[in-house]
């Protein structure tokens, strides 16, 4: 029977595989065998794991310490909970609907960065440093060139803007329109699945802007910039019913529609863990992992290191936007900004780090360890032992660390993540 | 490979532990009645779940030696929730499916007690927090009331309103400076709504500055204030952040009348450092009322310290829980709601009983520091 | 002829630009000096009290790095058992009233706790100094313990294997010192060593917390300079710092240089924890999380692994912060106001990004040679 199996191919096992698996764990949850509470960390193990795995992607496998992941995580949550609340309850105090203003300001950025990249301004800063080097000296160059390209960036975020409004001023009474066709049933997981992609796809492209001009910087500087970038959106967060009043700022975003689970959570995660296993193993994945592995090497190899790291930060972003989403969704359907200060953000890095770097495998057992070993110990330490909690847990973690510092699975991948065989070629060939 | 094997074995472990506790359990007639406590256990506001939880299990321990309620042992179900909204879901999520607990008294921080409130009213549980004032604990966003959650503490609007008239028309100061910790809705509340009544009445608030909960140092904040000429400073925060900004008024030499609200009432507050500052809290130490004054002699004498605000709400929120019960008569969440919403209850911080959001009726007394020592100087009605 | 003509007409535009910069920062401070001269300098002398004291902190963060290139997270939580030891030392022992006992009892003076209260201002400074000595030993031994528990094994793990076991030692630190058995939870109102005086001079108000804060944090500098530069022991520092496997060929027990240099740094960390809680008297023992993250980013701001430029570094991080809270603020379109102390943090980083396009390794940092 297994011998049939094998013959098979691969992606109708697999497939079935996880078909099967989905409906198990459905199976268990629907029949109450196990109680809503280890439903409700399964689906944190789930979503953490979808944010571990982008942190994986950046860190593990481009070699770039990056802090913020938290950030972006935070973008996606409260950016598709604006949406889909918006849907559901009217967003009082504004005159657009934040569906339409989402897309507006997904479509005014990629329309800037499109503009940019038209222009080229990475390149006339390049022609305009060698041609005015030859008069000026360094620091005047610098400076001539910083103004002339902020100079190009207004013009980008001025058309960007541009398109934006008119986009505002377009999209409501049409989205509304659509919507509205829809019975309920089916316009809900259109919305949550809009909802989940515009989070996502914003959390990737402000990561793509933030990213670029610090990507010039060594390991450990980036990670300092990011962490910066993750501290001050939170003091925007806090602050943020100043701007938006449906965020609510530091009383905490209530009324989010609570439509996490576990089939959402699962068909997020298998889209994310199969993207990202074709991602690594294609060319594009292997210039990304050498840029981790050596990064002079893999410039003289022609390896265009600055392009493969935006890739792998954008998608990692993408990754924790959707992860935020899924979070913002779930059970309590309460967003407050002290779930994503900086300390929280050493999650998903510890989730990585435990799990093994450069190990999908390992980031998603570790994710489901994690989760499950805070709560289990919160059920198993007798009462009045509650703030040994997190006392066991970063000694549990020190003695992982001490005895397996490469992580669980570092490097190292199991069944379907597995690298993909490389046929050999049965026509001669060999080169004489 | 083999120190692998055991880090994978303990994880299991972990995960099986998790587990097994969800085999469900069949409540029999004399089972005791649990109530779940929870609060933050762990986490920088660790003091303050503890004082609540001390209060809440103070009440359940009085009520225990007296046969318990309705003729069955009462059992704290105790939980932390660290202050975090994500912790509190888990915890909220555990006592109820897992534990399957009916009532519970808690949270202390609005950022725990609203995802709880959001667990528990969908699944009928009873919740009753003492010390949790973000309106949206007790009320949904369009309004409607959420039928299963109550609370034991005064809101902000009201706590604000008695401030400014302490400020305008007892005291006579027309000009005023707010601190308040961004972070913590809470304390910005109160500030906000402060300001609201300071202004109607027509007084001007100078200078209205926030900082964050970790911030420790105040002097360019207080250079600012002292510069602005206010005459008082309102200081909603809990007795910790006050005792640092009081020190450094002090070192700058700042001559400044002080309000607060009833963060200021704890044993830990530095008195000489407020002295003449004026603040709103649920009760006096002082209120020669048999039910107070049991009450302090009592904690002081099992926990060693006298109570601070979030223990007596802690108590209180209790109290009122198990009284409801045994007017319900019946172990029925439903109907233990109904008797809450009817209730009157002689409580520590006054006599309370609940408007149609769950919401407590209650008076503020206002405590003066005179002397070095906390002295009663009136009461204020809503 | 072209060529110069085009050199000129270039260089006036740069320098326009950044003359026009310049005037407009130098007119901003100097109107608000103008509309407020006292509470402009007040601000300043803020942020000489806050700058001093990350400096001791990002000191040893810079030191750390600089040896073993490991991002010691857990240095702000060194610095908490700072505080807390002299906290007990005060309360418990009295250990700030030993010299003025001891004085008395050669004057043959009873110490009665009234007398110790009018006892002469110089038996108070010997007797802080005692109290941050004994800081600063614990916490270096504290350092030297961590070090060969934690960090010594992953010595040849990857880095990042270091950075978490510092986080975790971190997150132990805070939740363990929390238990009641030891400092317990909650916030303690620190008391002082020494009473605190304050001096009006125009209008600003300075106090001797500041004074003893600037005069500590320059001695522990200069003292500092001089173990690394005139020392066999800095020299090897130095060595190690550069390139360790030659220091080991050269005879530099590698081992012995990055435990001392934990303990130094760990010695700085501790005195900066009583120093901070002198001037701002509350403990927790969760009050190393901030100055800690800011303090690094102070050492980075200055190039991490370079000693004055922590330095340099901290001073701008505490002026930033006092003039962010003093005077700066956004007002959104809606009429709100976002002041500036809410906006401290976010103000701290958007410096620091700034820099970082500027100078990718901060202000005195080498800059990498192979990263082109």
């Amino acid at each position: 029977m297994i011998k049939q199996l094998r013959k098979l191919p691969s992606w109708l096992t697999t497939t079935a595989g996880l078909v099967l698996f989905y409906a198990l764990v459905q199976l268990i949850i629907s029949m109450g065998w196990v109680t809503e509470y280890v439903a409700q960390i399964l689906q944190w193990a789930g979503i953490m794991a979808i944010s571990s795995l982008g942190l994986n992607l950046v860190y593990g496998f481009n070699g770039q310490f990056s802090l913020g992941h938290i950030a972006f995580f935070a973008i996606g949550a409260y950016t598709s909970a604006l949406v889909t609340k918006d849907w559901y309850v009217t967003w009082s105090g504004s005159r657009v609907g934040a569906l339409s203003g989402v897309i507006a300001l997904d479509a005014g950025l990629i329309v800037s960065l499109v503009v940019i990249s038209l222009l080229r301004i990475n390149t006339i800063q390049k022609r305009l440093k060698e041609t005015v080097s030859r008069w000026l000296n360094q620091f005047e160059t610098s400076v001539l060139s910083s103004v002339v390209t902020f100079l190009l960036a207004l013009v980008a975020i001025a058309a960007g803007g541009a398109v934006g409004w008119l986009l505002v001023k377009v999209l409501p009474p049409t989205l509304e329109a659509i919507l509205g066709l829809l019975p309920t049933g089916i316009a809900q997981p259109v919305v949550f699945a809009l909802a989940l992609t515009l989070g996502s796809v914003l959390a990737a492209i402000i990561g793509l802007v933030v990213g670029q001009p610090l990507f010039k910087l060594a390991s450990d500087y980036f990670g300092i910039a990011t962490l910066g970038f993750a501290i001050a959106l939170y003091v925007l967060l806090q602050n943020s019913d100043k701007v938006i009043p449906t965020m609510k700022g530091a009383r905490g975003m209530v009324g989010i529609p609570i439509w996490t689970s576990w089939f959402w959570v699962f068909i997020c995660a298998a889209l994310v863990i199969v993207a990202m296993r074709n991602l690594i193993y294609s060319s594009v994945g292997r210039a990304i992992i050498s840029v981790r592995e050596d990064e002079i090497a893999a410039k003289a190899m022609g390896i265009d290191v600055t392009r493969y790291k935006t890739v792998a930060f954008t998608i990692g972003s993408l990754f924790a936007g959707i992860a935020g989403g899924l979070f913002a969704h779930k059970s309590p359907g309460f967003l407050h900004p002290s779930s994503f200060d900086f300390l929280k953000g050493f999650d998903p890095l510890i989730v990585v780090v435990f799990g093994g770097l450069g190990s999908m495998t390992g980031t998603i057992a570790a994710s489901v360890g994690w989760a499950f070993l805070l709560e289990g110990l919160r059920v198993a330490l007798p009462q009045g032992f509650e703030n040994w909690r997190f006392v066991i847990y970063p000694v549990l973690l020190l003695i992982i660390m001490l005895l397996r510092p490469q992580g669980l699975l570092g490097g190292v991948e199991w069944g379907f993540l597995k690298p993909p065989k490389v046929q050999p070629r049965t026509t001669g060939d060999e080169g004489e | 490979m083999k120190t692998y094997k055991v880090i994978s074995v303990l994880a299991l472990l972990a995960i099986v532990a998790g587990l097994l506790t969800g085999c469900p359990q069949k409540p029999a007639a004399k089972e005791p009645i649990k109530i779940a406590v929870l609060g933050p256990l762990s986490g920088d506001v660790a003091t303050f779940g503890e004082s609540n939880r001390d209060g809440a299990l103070m009440a359940i321990e009085e009520w225990n030696a007296k046969g318990g309620v309705l003729g069955r042992k009462i059992e704290p179900v105790i939980g932390d929730t660290k202050c975090d909204a994500g912790e509190a879901a888990n915890v909220a999520n555990k006592v109820i499916f897992e534990d399957k607990v009916h009532y519970i008294v808690g949270a202390v921080c609005s950022s725990a007690s609203i995802p709880i409130s959001e667990i528990a009213n969908p699944n009928k549980v009873l919740q009753i927090s003492g010390t949790s004032t973000n309106p949206a604990v007790t009320i949904n966003e369009d309004g409607s009331n959420k039928e299963y959650v109550f609370r034991a503490c005064f809101l902000d609007p009201f706590q604000g309103e008695v401030n400014a008239s302490m400020a305008y028309d007892e005291l006579g100061l027309k000009t005023a400076a707010v601190l308040y910790d961004v972070g913590n809705d809470y304390v910005k509340g109160l500030a906000e709504y402060f300001k609201q009544a300071f202004e109607e009445k027509g007084g001007q608030v100078l200078v209205f500055e926030a900082y964050t909960k970790d911030d420790t140092d105040f002097s360019a904040l207080l250079t600012k204030i002292a510069d602005s000429g206010a005459e008082c400073l309102f200081l909603p925060d809990y007795y910790a952040k006050n005792n640092l900004i009081a020190a450094q008024i002090k070192d700058k030499g700042m001559k400044i009348q002080l309000l607060g609200g009833d963060g200021w009432d704890s044993p830990e507050l530095d008195l000489p450092l407020f002295e003449g500052g004026y603040h709103s809290n649920h009760y006096s130490p002082a209120d020669p009322r048999p039910v107070v004054q049991n009450f302090v002699k009592a904690y002081t004498e099992k926990y060693g310290a006298e109570p601070d605000a979030l223990a007596t709400l802690g108590y209180d929120a209790a109290t009122l829980l198990l009284k409801s019960i045994e007017a319900a008569g019946v172990d029925d969440p439903e109907k233990v709601r109904d008797a809450m919403a009817k209730i009157k209850v002689e409580c520590v911080s006054g006599e309370i009983y609940f408007d149609e959001n769950g919401d407590p009726v209650k008076k503020a007394a206002i405590i003066k520091i005179e002397g070095g020592k906390k002295v009663f100087y009136k009461f204020v009605a809503p | 002829m072209k060529d110069t003509v085009i050199k000129l007409l270039l260089r006036i535009v740069v320098w326009g630009l950044v003359a026009a910069l310049t005037i407009a920062v130098v007119v901003v401070v100097a109107r608000l000096i103008q509309r407020n001269p006292v509470l402009f300098f007040q601000q300043v002398v803020n942020g000489l009290q806050l700058g001093f004291v990350y400096a001791l902190i990002a000191l040893g963060y810079t030191m750390i790095y600089g040896v073993v290139k490991l991002i010691n997270f857990a240095h702000g939580d060194v610095f908490m058992v700072g505080s807390f030891v002299s906290f007990y030392a005060i309360t418990r022992y009295r250990l700030h009233l030993w010299p003025a006992s001891v004085y008395y009892r050669t004057q043959g003076i009873t110490p009665t706790p009234e007398a110790l209260a009018q006892a002469p201002g110089w038996t108070m400074i010997i007797g802080t100094v005692l109290v941050i000595l004994l800081a600063m030993i614990v916490c270096g031994f504290l350092n030297i313990i961590i070090e060969r528990v934690a960090y010594k094994p992953l010595r040849n793990a990857p880095r990042i294997a270091a950075l978490i076991t510092a986080i975790g030692v971190s997150f132990f630190l805070e939740y363990f010192t929390a238990l009641g058995f030891v400092f317990g939870p909650d916030y303690y109102t620190y008391v002082r060593p020494m009473p605190v005086i304050s001096w009006n001079i125009g209008g600003v108000a300075i106090s001797n917390i500041l004074v003893v804060i600037i005069v500590s944090t320059i001695f522990l500098l200069v003292l500092l300079q001089y173990i690394v530069m005139r020392t066999k022991m800095g020299k090897a520092m130095r060595a190690s710092a550069f390139d360790k496997p030659t220091a080991r060929l050269m005879g530099i027990n590698v081992d012995m240089v990055i435990s001392f240099t934990f303990a130094l740094g760990a010695i700085f960390a501790g005195a900066a924890g009583v120093l901070y809680a002198i001037a701002y008297p509350q403990i927790i023992t969760f009050v190393g999380i901030r100055p800690g993250l800011k303090a690094f980013v102070a050492a980075v701001l200055g190039g991490i692994g370079n000693i004055p430029g922590a330095f340099v570094g901290s001073l701008i991080m505490g002026q930033a912060e006092a003039m962010t809270i003093g005077f700066f603020s956004i007002t959104m379109p809606s009429g709100e106001v976002l002041a500036g102390s809410t906006l401290r943090d976010a103000i701290v980083f958007a410096i620091l990004i700034l820099v970082f396009l500027i100078r990718p390794t901060g202000i005195f940092g080498e800059p990498e040679g192979e990263k082109a």
